[in-house]
């Protein structure tokens, strides 16, 4: 099986801080890796670096795409995002005066510019862009349904509550098309019933679209019911790696994180 | 102070408010430093103060009425007053024009403060349906208003310098209103627009048409050419850098005496003919034929002018086709996405800097087709027409109209640019009303007059 992500060693360091220390781990297709650790362990560093947001000090990250490697490490983001990585933020990041519709259609910007002929058959109205913006209307509107949006589709982003704007930015990601899904928190903020829904959305995505996600998240329970695989960072180091079941029973884990379970406080 | 009952303190509300009238009035408007033959020298106007502080007195006293509960009293004098205000024979027609606005505003809002939100409600609810067909209906408007008694050769020409301030204000909104960039200083692409123009038929003899195309790419490559290095810059430093600009080709072209002619300027700028066939002049070229001729219409210097006027209005609603289309082309989306957040459209994949570039280069192209039209209206160019003033114009239109409103654009563009052409006496008072205009439309309108986005797709 191949690997869709190979983190190979990766450092960066601010100044004189060293934000992520030779982090090496693996993502692999259609499972979902978990990226956990208090706060400050350089989870969201880790993000920006895979992401194109940061460029790493050193170290390697490879996607495969068909079987060849492509180094991510200091290509510009928006690259990195056309060879299919997407990403949700910590704090949603939408366009808050687009409706909802145009959160995704906006989205699929890479296969409408093609069918506009950057913009030539766009202007003229040709029956070649229509096609294809009918295409790009049916997916969203297909997103929009699964995540019960369909009745707000031409609302502005930002009247949407909390936890619509958090499925409207994952949906939105996963419009781009892309072979693997980097959400930042998506259960920040959530209640423990949305939360439980969030974790069965994105465990049917990544089942039905064959998408590798990888997850930050802070509620313990989302983390260890759809986790494939967990990694566990402290201080910018990797301290742990493996399924949920031995995560929690890992005692550096226990000690830097997960704390101990309440029996064995009282 | 011992605290007196209704009435009076009204009054001496109002006293106290002329008093500081009359404090800060007399060095602003009593007296005031003019050239004249044999040195500078004092001009006191005292009646034009004393109608100022008259002013500040009777709003004053009016606004105090309808804070005291009455509210009848100063709805009716405000009403008589505003009638009354047209037969007074006012020093200066600007106090004439603010006399009239801040009584009917006061009534108003002593009507409001009257018969609750209610009334206010209705009115705009009977205005609404006109405002849907407010397009077509100005459109109807331009289309027909040369062949309309009112449309004189003077008035005609005043509403083409409008229509290029639309044209201006379009081309801007793309960069501005869409992308979001705080474009400070646009008026640089009117001039390279207006420069390019002159001196391609001046050194080489192109006519309108050949070089109106030409005015666009030059303009629009000046706009990649600045673009490509500052567009990574972000809102203020964006700004600056791009105000700099616009004093940059300014000077340029003030100093650049061999090809501008310096701050002389250029004259003798080509007039665009009828699409070729014809000449709006009395003796044609060779081989040419005139206007006249061609239609066997008696001669008539006005046809150039409504010619020119008709030009501009078509160009002006070209681009704004051009616009309401790529608003819903993925560009238009990816424009508008950059203005919202730019971390998640790249996120997403978008390329800012190339779609920037793509923003920045289409609005200075609109931007360089005004300049060729406006040289086509002035007959010469000179540097002073493209002062930092006529940035802030153009952004200010902009920003009043609402950012990305094409029909908000065309009315703020008939407040700020019209205004003052048909009233002379208020181009004085220019800077006054621009802060005016804004501090009421922050206020008021904070989204700008015409704040309501419509979506690019809906779905049904």
């Amino acid at each position: 099986m191949t690997l869709i992500l190979t983190i190979d060693k990766l450092t960066m360091r601010f100044g004189g801080l060293t934000a992520i220390d030779a982090v090496s781990f693996d993502v692999r297709p259609s499972a979902i890796t978990a990226l956990i650790g208090p706060n400050g362990a350089g989870k969201t560093t880790l993000f920006n670096c895979v992401t194109g947001f940061y460029r790493p000090t050193q170290g390697s990250i490879r996607l495969d795409r068909g079987g060849n490697a492509i180094q991510l490490a200091g290509l510009p983001g928006h690259r990195i995002a056309r060879l299919g990585v997407a990403r949700t933020f910590q704090n949603i990041r939408l366009f808050a005066k687009m409706t909802v519709l145009e959160n995704l259609l906006v989205a699929q910007h890479a296969e409408l510019m093609r069918a506009s002929m950057f913009s030539v058959a766009g202007i003229l109205g040709l029956p070649r862009y229509r096609r294809a913006e009918v295409a790009a209307m049916d997916k969203a509107r297909y997103w929009l349904d699964r995540v019960g949006l369909t009745g707000r589709a031409n609302d502005a982003a930002d009247t949407l509550p909390y936890g619509q704007q958090r499925r409207l930015e994952i949906v939105r990601a996963v419009c781009t098309s892309p072979r693997l899904l980097c959400l930042d928190e998506p259960a920040a903020g959530l209640n423990p019933r949305e939360s439980a829904d969030l974790a069965a959305l994105i465990r049917s995505i990544s089942a039905e679209q064959d998408l590798a996600v990888l997850l930050i998240e802070h509620d313990m329970s989302v983390v260890m019911e759809i986790s494939d695989h967990i990694v566990v960072l402290d201080y910018g180091r990797k301290i742990a790696e493996g399924p949920p079941a031995a995560i929690r029973a890992d005692r550096a884990v226990i000690a830097a994180y997960l704390g101990e379970p309440e029996d064995a406080v009282a | 102070m011992r605290s007196l009952s209704f009435p009076l303190s009204a009054f001496r509300d109002a006293a106290i408010a002329a008093l500081l009238a009359a404090i800060l009035g007399t060095p602003l408007i009593g007296v005031r430093l003019a050239d004249q033959a044999g040195g500078e020298t004092l001009i006191t106007r005292w009646p034009d103060l004393l109608a100022a502080i008259a002013l500040v007195f009777i709003g004053r006293l009016a606004l105090a009425l309808v804070d005291g509960g009455a509210v009848r009293v100063a709805a009716a004098s405000m009403a008589l007053f505003a009638a009354g205000a047209f037969f007074i024979p006012w020093p200066t027609q600007f106090l004439m024009i603010v006399a009239i606005g801040g009584a009917i505003a006061i009534a108003l809002i002593a009507i409001r403060s009257w018969a609750g939100p209610r009334p206010v409600k209705v009115a705009v609810d009977a205005i609404k349906p006109v405002g849907r067909y407010l397009p077509w209906l100005l459109i109807l408007f331009a289309v027909v208003l040369p062949m309309s008694p009112i449309g004189d050769r003077g008035t005609i020409d005043k509403a083409t310098l409008i229509l290029i301030y639309v044209l201006l204000g379009w081309g801007l909104n793309i960069v501005t209103g869409l992308a979001g960039l705080l474009d400070l200083g646009y008026v640089a692409f009117l001039a390279i627009g207006a420069y390019t123009t002159a001196i391609l038929s001046n050194r080489f003899g192109l006519t309108f048409w050949e070089c109106l195309p030409l005015a666009a790419i030059a303009a629009s490559s000046a706009g990649i050419l600045l673009g490509f290095p500052v567009l990574r810059l972000r809102g203020d430093y964006f700004a600056i850098v791009t105000l700099g600009f616009g004093e940059i080709i300014r000077i340029i072209a003030n100093n650049w005496r061999s090809l501008t002619n310096g701050s002389q300027g250029m004259g003798n700028l080509p007039r665009p003919s009828f699409f070729g066939l014809a000449d709006f002049t009395a003796s044609p070229a060779p081989g040419h034929k005139s206007f006249s001729e061609l239609f066997g219409t008696p001669p008539n210097p006005a046809q150039r002018v409504i010619f020119l006027y008709y030009v501009v209005l078509g160009l002006a609603l070209a681009v704004n086709v051009f616009t309401l289309r790529i608003r819903r082309l993925p560009i238009g989306r990816m424009w508008e996405a950059l203005r919202e957040d730019e971390i998640a459209a790249q996120a997403i994949g978008i390329d800012r800097r190339r779609i920037k570039l793509a923003a920045f280069a289409i609005g200075a192209a609109w931007g360089g087709v005004a300049g060729a039209v406006f040289d086509a209206r002035q007959g010469f160019v000179t540097p002073e027409s493209f002062g930092f003033i006529e940035s802030v114009m153009v952004t200010a239109i902009v920003v009043l109209g609402g950012m990305g409103s094409q029909l908000g654009i065309v009315l703020a563009a008939i407040i700020v640019a019209g205004l003052p052409e048909f009233f002379r006496d208020l181009v004085d008072y220019r800077q006054i009303a621009f802060g005016a205009a804004m501090i009421a439309i922050m206020r008021f309108r904070p989204g700008g007059l015409i704040a309501n986005r419509q979506p690019t797709a809906v779905l049904k």
